[in-house]
C-alpha cells in the first residue's frame, strides 16, 4: 500500500496575510489543517537587550515599536513600571491625558485590526474605511508629539507636555487644492481637545457604518461564527488576555481589575463573548471601540476644566523648563545629568500590566540600582494568543486559518520584540 | 483595383472580410478590457473613499495602456519545475474561450459573426472550456498554492455550471430556441416582458453562478489573495499573467453580455412597450404629450428605440453589479461556495424550471401565452 502523507505548506513569511512576518508550516490533510506550526523571531530585534544598555528614558522610543499598531499604550506599561519602582505618581491632569490617549490608542488598534480581519476574509472595503478614522486619531498623535506613529509621549512623571491648543494643518499642494484643504481644516482649527470632541461625536456613526457592512452580513457570518472556538477554561491556560479572553466569556480587564491612573473613576463596561468564536471576537471589539469612544469623551470633559501641570516637579526624573535653565544654575545641572547620565533607581524588581488593545502587557523591570536596567522583560499578549493558534484551527479549512490569525489581532513588533 | 478583387474567389474573399472584422473586433474588445480594469480600479476607488489611479495621462485614462506595456516588457519567468509547455499553453486555454464565445453574441439585430441556431449551447460548451486553462496552469506550475488554487477553481466551475446551465434551460423553455436572437426577440414587449420578471429565481442564479464562474468576489477562492495567494496564477509574471488578466475581465464582459441578452431584453428598449401606458385614464393623457414633445427633439426616437445602445447599457450595468459585488462582500470560504451552488441555487433552479413548465401549460399571460 502506498504511503499516504500529509501535505505541508509553507504558509508566510512572504505571505499577504500573514500580517508582517509570521511563518506558520500548515500540515494539510486536502485543505484541512492536521497541524499549524508557527515560526516566530523574523522581527526579532533585540528590545529587551537594547534596554540594557542606556539610561531608562531612553528606552521609551523602543516601546513604542514594539506593537507598532499601539504605540502609547506599550510606552504606557514601561513608564508605569519605572514609576512604580520610583515610588512616584505622575500629576492628575497627566493620568487623564494618559488615559485618554490610551484609550485613541486603542481605538486606532481596533481599527487596524477591524480593517486587516475583514481584508483577511475578504471585505476589502472595511480597510480603507477603518483608515479613514484611524487617520484623525493619527493627528491627535502629531498634535501631541509631532511624531504620527512613535510618539514617545509618555515620560516618567508625567507626558511630554500639556495638550497644545493648536491642530496640525493641511497644506495647499499640487494635489489638494485650497477648497479641499480648508473643507479639512475646519475641524483642525480648534484646539486638540476641540477635534477629539469633534472625533468623539462623529465615530460612533462610524462604527455604525462598519456593522451594516459585517454584523449581519451572512458570508461574514458563516466565515467567523464557530471557528476558532476557545473554551474560557482553555483561554486561561493558554494564557489569553484582553478581547481573546473575554470573547470566550471571562470578564477579565485590568481597567477594572487593578485600575491603574484613573480608570477607577471611568464609567463604561466590559463586553463579553459567549461561544468563544471569531464572530464573538469580533463583537466584543466592535464594542470596545464604543466604550473607548465613551471614556475619551469623560475624559475630554474633565480636562477642559481642570488644568494643572502634567509632569512632576522633581527634577532629578524630569527635565526642568528650559526657561529656567537660562539663569538658574541648578536647572542646567539637571537638565545635562538627566540627558547624559539619567536616574538611577531602587535595587529592587517590579511587574507592571496594562490592559493593552491586544491584552495584558506586562513590563518586569530588575534594578541593580544603575541607571539602567538590569534585566527588563516584556510580556506580549500576542506571544500567548499565536502559541493558541495551532490549537484553534486544528480540524478547519485553510481559509479559516487567515481568519483566526485576523481574530487574533498579531502583531511581530511585540511578539519578536 | 475594384476587378483584381472580384477576381479572388468569393469563398476568400469573405475570408478576408471576416478575419478583418475579427481583428477589429478583438482589438475593440481588448480595448473594452482594459478600460474595465479602468473603471474596476476608479469604480471600487470611489467605494472605498479614495481616488483611484490619478496620474497616467489625464484623470489617469493612460493607466490600463501603461498597465499594459509594463506587463508586455516584463520578463515571463518559467519556473525550473514546471511543466515548460503545459505552463505556456494555459493562458492560451484560458483567454481562448473567452474570445471564442463572442462569435455568436448579436450586438443587435443581425449584427454578429455567425447567426447560428445552436447560439446557447456554443457559448455554453466554450465557456466550460475556460477551467481548463485554470486546471491546467495550476497543475503545471508545480506550485503548492497553485495547485491548491486549481482544484478549488476546478470543483467550483464544475458546480456552478450545472446551475447556470439549469438556469439557461429556463430561458430555453420559455423562449423556445437556441438562436440567441430569436432569444432577444421573443422577449419583445417592454420591460416587464423580458425574461428577468417571470424567471426571476433563475436570473439571480445566473448572476450568481456567473461571478462564480469568472472567479469574481465574493467567489475568488481560486485566486483567493488573502488565503493562497494568487492561486493557480501565482507562478506567472509578464505576458502570461496579463493574458490571464485579460481572460478573466473578456469572462467578466461575456458574462455580462449573455445575461443581457438573456434576461434584460438585449438591445430591447425599455420604452418598447409605453403606448400601452397611455392608456391609462387621465395619466395617459399627460404621458402622451411628454412623449410627443420628447420625440421631436431629433435622434430621440432612435435613442428610445431598439439598438446596441441599449445592449451597452445593460452590459454596463451588469458589469459595474460585478465591482459592486467585490468591494462589498466577505469572501466566502470553499466548502460553503459548494453548499452554496449544490444545496441552494441548483435546486431553485429545479424547482422554477418546473413552475416555468406549469405556467407554460396552463398559458400564464402575459410572459406565456
Amino acid at each position: 500500500m502506498a504511503e499516504i502523507r500529509n501535505y505541508t505548506m509553507n504558509f508566510g513569511p512572504q505571505h499577504p496575510a500573514a500580517h508582517g512576518v509570521l511563518r506558520l508550516i500548515l500540515e494539510l490533510d486536502g485543505e484541512v489543517i492536521e497541524r499549524a506550526d508557527p515560526h516566530v523571531g523574523l522581527l526579532h530585534r533585540g528590545t529587551e537587550k537594547l534596554a540594557e544598555s542606556k539610561p531608562y528614558n531612553q528606552s521609551i522610543g523602543y516601546m513604542d515599536r514594539l506593537d507598532y499598531v499601539s504605540m502609547m499604550c506599550n510606552e504606557h506599561g514601561y513608564v508605569l513600571a519605572i514609576e512604580k519602582l520610583l515610588g512616584v505618581e505622575a500629576p492628575e491632569r497627566a493620568q487623564y491625558i494618559r488615559v485618554m490617549f490610551d484609550e485613541i490608542t486603542r481605538i486606532l488598534n481596533h481599527l487596524l485590526w477591524l480593517g486587516a480581519h475583514a481584508l483577511d476574509v475578504g471585505a476589502m472595503s472595511m480597510f480603507l474605511y477603518a483608515f479613514r478614522e484611524r487617520e484623525d486619531l493619527m493627528d491627535c498623535y502629531e498634535a501631541v508629539s509631532g511624531a504620527r506613529m512613535h510618539a514617545t509621549y509618555y515620560r516618567p512623571g508625567g507626558v511630554y507636555r500639556d495638550l497644545p491648543d493648536t491642530m496640525p494643518q493641511y497644506e495647499t499642494s499640487k494635489w489638494r487644492n485650497d477648497k479641499e484643504v480648508n473643507k479639512l481644516n475646519e475641524e483642525r482649527s480648534g484646539s486638540l481637545l476641540d477635534f477629539i470632541d469633534s472625533f468623539v461625536d462623529r465615530f460612533p456613526s462610524c462604527v455604525d457604518e462598519y456593522e451594516t457592512l459585517l454584523t449581519d452580513n451572512r458570508i461574514w457570518k458563516q466565515r467567523t461564527v464557530n471557528i476558532g472556538v476557545v473554551s474560557p477554561e482553555r483561554a486561561l491556560q493558554l494564557g489569553f488576555t484582553g478581547p481573546m479572553l473575554r470573547g470566550s466569556g471571562v470578564e477579565w480587564d485590568l481597567r477594572r481589575k487593578q485600575p491603574y491612573e484613573v480608570y477607577d473613576k471611568m464609567d463604561f463596561f466590559i463586553p463579553v463573548g459567549v461561544n468563544g468564536d471569531c464572530y464573538d471576537r469580533y463583537l466584543v471589539r466592535i464594542e470596545e471601540m464604543r466604550q473607548s469612544n465613551e471614556i475619551i469623551k469623560q475624559c475630554s470633559e474633565w480636562l477642559r476644566n481642570n488644568k494643572g501641570p502634567v509632569m512632576l516637579d522633581d527634577h532629578k526624573v524630569t527635565p526642568p523648563p528650559r526657561a529656567d535653565m537660562k539663569d538658574d544654575m541648578e536647572a542646567l545641572i539637571h537638565h545635562f545629568k538627566l540627558f547624559t547620565e539619567g536616574y538611577c533607581l531602587p535595587p529592587s524588581e517590579v511587574y507592571t500590566a496594562i490592559e493593552h488593545p491586544k491584552g495584558e502587557f506586562g513590563v518586569y523591570l530588575v534594578s541593580d540600582g544603575a541607571n539602567k536596567p538590569y534585566r527588563l522583560k516584556i510580556r506580549a499578549p500576542g506571544f500567548a494568543h499565536l502559541a493558541g493558534l495551532d490549537e484553534m484551527v486544528k480540524g478547519h479549512m485553510i481559509a479559516d486559518v487567515v481568519a483566526v490569525i485576523g481574530t487574533q489581532d498579531i502583531v511581530f513588533g511585540e511578539i519578536d520584540r | 483595383m475594384m476587378s483584381y478583387w472580384y477576381a479572388i474567389p468569393e469563398l476568400y474573399r469573405d475570408l478576408f472580410v471576416t478575419s478583418v472584422l475579427i481583428v477589429i473586433f478583438l482589438l475593440a474588445l481588448m480595448g473594452a478590457v482594459a478600460y474595465v480594469t479602468f473603471a474596476e480600479r476608479k469604480i471600487i476607488g470611489y467605494m472605498q473613499v479614495r481616488i483611484g489611479p490619478n496620474r497616467v495621462g489625464p484623470r489617469g485614462w493612460l493607466q490600463p495602456i501603461a498597465d499594459a506595456l509594463k506587463l508586455l516588457t516584463k520578463e515571463m519567468i518559467l519556473p525550473s519545475k514546471s511543466s515548460h509547455f503545459l505552463f505556456r499553453i494555459a493562458p492560451v486555454l484560458s483567454i481562448v474561450p473567452a474570445l471564442g464565445a463572442w462569435a455568436v453574441i448579436p450586438l443587435t439585430e443581425g449584427v454578429q459573426f455567425s447567426n447560428i441556431n445552436a447560439g446557447l449551447l456554443y457559448v455554453l460548451a466554450l465557456t466550460s472550456m475556460g477551467v481548463y486553462g485554470v486546471i491546467v496552469a495550476g497543475w503545471a506550475s508545480n506550485s503548492k498554492y497553485a495547485l491548491l488554487g486549481a482544484l478549488r477553481s476546478a470543483a467550483q466551475i464544475v458546480s456552478y455550471e450545472i446551475a447556470m446551465g439549469f438556469a439557461l434551460v429556463g430561458v430555453l423553455i420559455a423562449s423556445g430556441s437556441l438562436n440567441l436572437t430569436d432569444i432577444v426577440n421573443a422577449q419583445a414587449g417592454g420591460i416587464t416582458h423580458w425574461y428577468w420578471l417571470p424567471l426571476l429565481p433563475l436570473f439571480m442564479v445566473y448572476l450568481i453562478s456567473g461571478v462564480a464562474e469568472t472567479n469574481r468576489a465574493p467567489f475568488d477562492v481560486a485566486e483567493g489573495e488573502s488565503e493562497i495567494v494568487a492561486g493557480f496564477h501565482v507562478e506567472y509574471s509578464g505576458m502570461g499573467f496579463a493574458v490571464f488578466f485579460l481572460a478573466e475581465y473578456a469572462n467578466i464582459i461575456l458574462i455580462s453580455a449573455l445575461t443581457a441578452l438573456l434576461f434584460m431584453g438585449g438591445w430591447l428598449s425599455p420604452f418598447e412597450g409605453y403606448a400601452a401606458l397611455l392608456s391609462i385614464p387621465y395619466v395617459g393623457v399627460h404621458l402622451f404629450e411628454f412623449f410627443s414633445l420628447i420625440l421631436k427633439i431629433p435622434f430621440v426616437d432612435v435613442l428610445l428605440g431598439a439598438g446596441p445602445h441599449w445592449f451597452f447599457i445593460k452590459t454596463s450595468f451588469i458589469i459595474f453589479c460585478f465591482l459592486w459585488f467585490r468591494a462589498t462582500f466577505p469572501r466566502y470560504r470553499y466548502d460553503q461556495i459548494m453548499r452554496l451552488g449544490w444545496k441552494v441555487l441548483i435546486p431553485v433552479t429545479l424547482v422554477w424550471i418546473f413552475v416555468e413548465g406549469v405556467a407554460i401549460a396552463m398559458q400564464v399571460g402575459p410572459w406565456f401565452d
